[in-house]
């Protein structure tokens, strides 16, 4: 996964542009937000420019005791104060507009990629980690917009100030020009030298802080276990010595690379004793006034200022680009093939499902199911079986199409599911998984998922049948009870007979169900399994079965081993195979 | 953030030299106004070329001294900072491991890395800047007014009205918008809670069609926190314009005053210009300023939360006096009941409802016993009880015929091998790992605990064997593997005592009978016992007691138990429900292994 990000950043140049031309597509659709924010930040840079040479004409008016220009300096500094006052609502405006087209390239790309995550194939969701699609989503969406597009701004003005300084300056003095022109880009050599020398340091700093977070990461989560062992001195001294490391790691990395401010500093200093100098000859020889000298100062202090801005916004545009790039090509990833558009809608479902020369696998190098036929009539039961981590969830994949298959077909009643609209073959399933899943919600919110018109007396008795109701009753706020993502304080056997619920309210024709394992206890288990009792009558159910019982009483057995189908039949069948493994599976457990 | 401080005490010169060198630095800026005003009004005036170049001289000297001022700063304040941190995390890193499984329970593994990780940089980031920066800003705002007071009283109270009324436009600002920025904040939490949701549960989101309402909420919350932001956006847009138009119009104010001044003689052209200098030198300062107040802000809050965690004391003490090595020696002056529970209960420190309620019972040296009951039943805490995991809130746990509490606990856990439920290893080699049991086996002892815990065959087929490395949280083994590896853990130990907590969940039934058949060959007076929702793991055992919502529902052999527990039986059953043939079957193979 971050494997591809990083890749992504070093395809170079070819990619950044397609990025950027992504990026410019989305905010097209502000284009006169953004032209606007161009206008005013042009129009606030000239305004705010023009202010150092106002001043410097009202200083020429006051000379000395005697020789004060009171009339002319009234005029300049009503010019000062309107000058001032339109620069204020300029740069509000600016900034404003700025605002809005900033967050809403936040929600439009956000919107996208929400939507995109939707239709995305489990494949994809399966295969990379949660928690970096999150963060492209949130993180990456909020980084590349700010830097982008206030980095742009910054870029943006930062040139005009450079240039329209440059010109006040010449229409003030040429010379003078020259020694801050000339001195001024020292500046930045110095960061640009800083960042070179200090970068190794900072990537010693960082790794060594990578892996401090990754021991730290290790010992807390398994802190018990430290404590049972009496490891802690042990891990103590290992977090010491890596810490010690960091230490010097880090004080060289803040130290250097915090040296870029003062050196900066010191060649705007440099800049201005040199436009000092100068100044004030040239102001003895008559060539500019006092007031001219002082509004060249002010711009010798101001015009340093947006090139140590631009070395910085050019390391964010970068970040904001790689941001960019890896936001994009989560919302350019393929979506799942849609529903074709003579796709039919299952109705009327009876349950047979046929599995016709099915071959599949997660990935092309390792064959997993195939060939394989299977004949389920309505009504009947499927158990499946097989050591823990065979990949019976594949099976689930598939019959809810959160897979397709390689090649053969799986067919409802005579149509293959791929014919069939999404809607209407999900429809036709209640599946209930043993990773319960919630909704951060009331438990009603979380009952009616399938059904969102029920009323309130389905609900209470689809929560009766499932064996629900009375717990829920005695939750504090009843069926409105808030239950965070993760269940709260509900134990495992509640939540999964919420989940029950939730399939009962709604009774498809077909069930897939994940029988409990060693989590639930064994009295809401009997609950649990008589709940799936009541919902199997009459429905063709796959079972994904742990308890004997539900083995036993299965019409087709379904025997997986390594994420294979290795043997099929019923209970009589495949224990009267000699050496079967469903005959010494059964033998070793039961 | 008080308590904190102690750890910047070995830092001590340097957390005062860095401001005070900053300081410096402050100080020298604040002059070149006035030299600048000098070369106007003697230099300028009196065209003096050697003087203005005795005043360029002086600027560059004061900008060379301000580059050593600031560069000593920097680096007192990095040393003070990174040290500072770095004793931090160690006392946090040793606090937690002092912390009892009561505390670990409370504060969550999640926390404490968090506090471990992002907020102790966080908090360094905080003392550099503080160390650097606080000081400066309002020195340099102070300082400009005090040196504009010594060009000319009356002009200075212009400074004395402008930047009280900029601190509180800056501040003002800030204090209406923080808490807004913490909606926007949790607005944005909202969405990312929603897109987890959506990755966790896609299976059941899909299964029942709720893609579309998914995105209906998602727009919503997505618009939610967009109209919050362009609201809040808005008003901390008008930070830079009003600060404008404050400092600008004070400059205007300022000039007329000036103009007026000179004009009666009182200052001169140049001072007129320093005073400019000065105002606009103050604008800089609170800009840089009200953005250290965020940083800072942030920084206490971290500086809190840390704090929380160092208040958390370990609720556990060793037994008083200082035990002596042979009282820690379990097996010396042995007595038969090698555990005994008298009365034992427990309640978790955040419920009010015990977990444990009346627990009475003894183990004799070398018995196998079995633990079984439901989920929440207190499996777990009964046996968590014996390494003192936990300690008891009524009653008492002897061990040895000794109360647990008056144990060295190091050296009585010295004595206990666990296998907890979670399968969990450590990075680095397998032998590493084992080596956790006892750093001074042997690698017979090895070898032997691979053999015991049916390991040898899998370690056998890894490349290095026992050098094997064992990824971060054990994630290039299976399950199986992890767990098998974490029971040759306990047993390289050489342990008095053996707990299975759940341990065989991965294992196959074979493998399972396999281990337990080994342990069964080991050491005759090592005592076992075995956590288990199957009875076929315990069914064995010479003892087994039954849990039921914390209390002890039944203590006897399997034969005995199915005979007259009911819990027991229906636990029995369920597991073979329905099954008549199974159930003769198998209690004819117990009463024949029990016979």
């Amino acid at each position: 996964m971050q494997k591809k990000g990083i890749n992504g950043i070093k395809q170079g140049t070819d990619t950044n542009k397609n990025i950027i031309k992504t990026v410019l597509f989305h905010i097209g659709k502000y284009k006169f937000y953004l032209l606007f924010s161009i206008l005013m930040a042009a129009a606030s840079v000239v305004l705010t420019l023009y202010i150092p040479i106002l001043t410097g004409k009202a200083v020429d008016c006051i000379v000395c005791a005697g020789n004060v220009d009171f009339a002319g300096l009234f005029e300049i500094l009503k010019t000062m104060a309107v000058i001032i006052l339109i620069t204020a609502v300029v740069q509000w405006l600016m900034n404003t507009s700025n605002n809005k087209i900033a967050y809403q390239v936040v929600r439009d790309v956000r919107q996208e990629a929400f939507e995109k995550l939707e239709i995305l194939p489990l494949k994809y969701i399966d295969s990379h980690s949660h928690g970096d699609i999150v963060s492209r989503i949130i993180a990456d969406v909020d980084q590349f917009s700010d830097g982008l597009l206030l980095g742009f701004t910054q870029l943006f003005t930062g040139v005009v100030t450079i240039v329209g300084t440059l010109l006040f300056m010449l229409s003030i003095n040429v010379s003078t020009t020259i020694v801050v022109v000339i001195l001024t880009p020292l500046s930045f050599f110095i960061a640009g030298f800083i960042a070179k020398r200090t970068f190794n340091m900072s990537k010693l700093q960082s790794e060594t802080r990578g892996e401090q977070t990754a021991l730290i990461n290790e010992i807390i989560d398994n802190q018990k276990v430290v404590k049972a062992f009496g490891r802690e001195k042990k891990v103590i001294g290992q977090f010491d010595e890596i810490n010690g490391r960091l230490q010097k790691a880090s004080v060289k990395a803040i130290f250097f690379s915090s040296l870029t401010n003062p050196c900066t500093r010191f060649v705007n200093s440099l800049v201005y004793a040199g436009v000092g100098i100068m100044g004030a000859f040239f102001a003895i020889t008559g060539r500019i006034s006092v007031g001219q000298l002082t509004s060249f100062l002010s711009y010798a202090n101001q015009y340093t200022k947006p090139f140590n801005e631009i070395s910085g916004v050019i390391t964010e545009l970068q970040t904001a680009l790689a941001c960019a790039g890896r936001v994009f090509e989560f919302i350019e990833e393929k979506p799942q093939i849609p529903d074709s558009p003579d796709a039919v809608t299952l109705t009327d479902t009876q349950g047979a499902v046929n599995m016709d020369n099915v071959s599949f696998s997660y990935n092309p190098e390792q064959k997993l199911i195939q060939n394989f036929n299977l004949n389920v009539k309505k009504g009947q039961r499927v158990a499946i079986v097989g050591p823990t981590g065979c990949g019976k969830t594949t099976v689930i994949n598939l019959l809810m199409r959160f897979y397709d298959v390689n090649s053969g077909s799986i067919k409802i009643d005579g149509t293959d599911i791929r014919n069939l609209t999404r809607k209407s073959l999900r429809d036709s399933f209640g599946m209930v998984l043993q990773e319960t899943w919630l909704h951060a919600g009331t438990i009603r919110e979380n009952i009616v998922m399938g059904k969102p018109d029920a009323t309130d007396d389905e609900v209470i008795a689809a929560a009766r049948a499932a064996h629900a109701h009375s717990f829920i009753k005695r939750l504090p706020m009843g069926y409105d009870t808030v239950i965070t993502e993760d269940g709260g304080s509900l134990s495992q056997g509640q939540k999964q007979l919420l989940c029950i619920t939730r399939v009962m309210l709604c009774l498809p024709p077909m069930l897939i169900l994940d029988e409990a394992t060693s989590s639930i206890d064994t009295r809401t288990e009997i609950k649990i399994s008589q709940a799936f009792n009541t919902m199997m009558k009459g429905r063709t159910s796959f079972i994904v079965a742990h308890r004997l019982s539900t083995i036993r009483e299965a019409d087709i057995i379904l025997v997986m081993k390594d994420g294979n189908i290795i043997e099929q039949g019923s209970h009589d069948e495949l224990i009267s195979k000699e050496n079967g493994f469903y005959a010494n599976l059964y033998q070793s457990q039961f | 953030m008080k308590s904190l401080l102690k750890y910047i005490k070995d830092y001590k010169k340097e957390s005062i030299l860095a401001p005070l060198f900053k300081m410096l630095e402050a100080s020298f800026e604040l002059m070149v106004p006035l030299v600048m005003a000098a070369i106007i009004d003697k230099g300028i005036a009196d065209s003096d070329t050697p003087y203005i170049f005795k005043m360029g001289a002086i600027l560059l000297l004061l900008a060379a001294v301000g580059l050593i001022s600031a560069v000593t700063a920097q680096y007192f304040s990095a040393k003070a900072a990174v040290g500072f941190a770095t004793k931090l995390r160690n006392a946090l890193f040793s606090h937690i491991q002092e912390l009892s499984y009561t505390e670990l329970d409370t504060i969550g593994t999640n926390t404490l890395i968090t506090r471990m990780t992002s907020d102790v940089n966080q908090l360094q980031n905080g003392v550099n800047l503080t160390l650097r920066l606080l000081l400066r800003s309002p020195f340099i705002v102070f300082g400009a007014m005090i040196m504009a007071f010594t060009v000319d009283v009356k002009a200075a109270l212009i400074f004395a009205v402008t930047i009280p009324l900029l601190a509180i436009v800056v501040f003002g600002i800030m204090i209406v918008s923080i808490p807004l920025y913490k909606k926007v904040q949790s607005a944005l939490d909202r969405i990312l809670g929603r897109t987890r949701e959506n990755l966790s549960g896609v299976r059941v989101i899909r299964a029942f069609c709720n893609e579309d309402k998914e995105i209906a909420a998602f727009t919503e919350e997505n618009q939610t926190l967009l109209d919050l932001q362009v609201f809040v956006g808005k008003i901390s847009a008008a930070m830079n314009p009003v600060t404008y138009i404050i400092v600008n119009i004070a400059l205007v104010v300022l000039l007329q005053t000036g103009a007026i001044r000179v004009d009666s003689g009182i200052i001169t052209q140049g001072e007129v210009v320093a005073l400019v200098n000065y105002m606009s030198q103050i604008l800089v300062e609170l800009v840089k300023l009200a953005n250290l107040i965020i940083q800072l802000t942030k920084a206490l809050a971290c500086a809190k939360r840390v704090e929380g965690v160092f208040a958390i004391t370990p609720s556990m003490s060793d037994g008083t006096p200082p035990p002596l090595q042979s009282d820690t020696n379990v097996t010396n002056q042995p007595e038969t009941d090698i555990i005994k529970f008298e009365h034992t209960g427990l309640a978790y420190s955040q419920s009010s409802e015990e977990s444990l309620t009346d627990i009475d019972f003894s183990i004799k040296r070398g018995e196998t016993v079995g633990i079984i009951g439901g989920t929440g039943s207190g499996k777990t805490s009964l046996v968590n009880l014996i390494p003192r995991f936990y300690d008891a809130t009524s009653g008492s746990v002897l061990i040895n015929g000794k109360n647990i509490k008056e144990y060295d606990t190091q050296a009585l856990r010295q004595k206990i091998g666990v296998v907890p439920q979670k399968a969990v290893l450590f990075k680095g080699t397998i032998k590493e790992n084992l080596l956790w049991g006892n750093e001074n086996a042997s690698l017979d002892d090895i070898e032997n605990a691979l053999n015991i815990s049916q390991s040898k065959e899998f370690v056998d087929e890894k490349e290095g064997r026992l050098d094997f490395m064992i990824a971060q949280g054990g994630k290039n083994l299976s399950g199986g593997q992890r767990q098998r590896l974490t029971i040759a853990r306990a047993i390289v130990r050489n342990p008095d005592i053996l707990i299975l907590d759940d341990s065989a969940s991965a294992l196959d039934y074979a493998t399972d009978a396999r281990l337990r058949a080994a342990l069964r060959q080991m050491r005759e007076d090592m005592t076992v016992i075995i956590v288990s929702q199957r009875t076929s793991s315990i069914q064995h055992a010479d003892k087994i007691v039954v849990m039921d919502d914390g209390h002890i529902a039944g203590i006897g052999t399997h034969a005995e138990l199915l005979e007259n527990n009911e819990i027991y039986q229906e636990i029995y059953y369920s597991q073979y429900k329905d099954d008549k043939q199974a159930k003769t079957l198998i209690s004819h193979k117990a009463a024949q292994t029990t016979a």
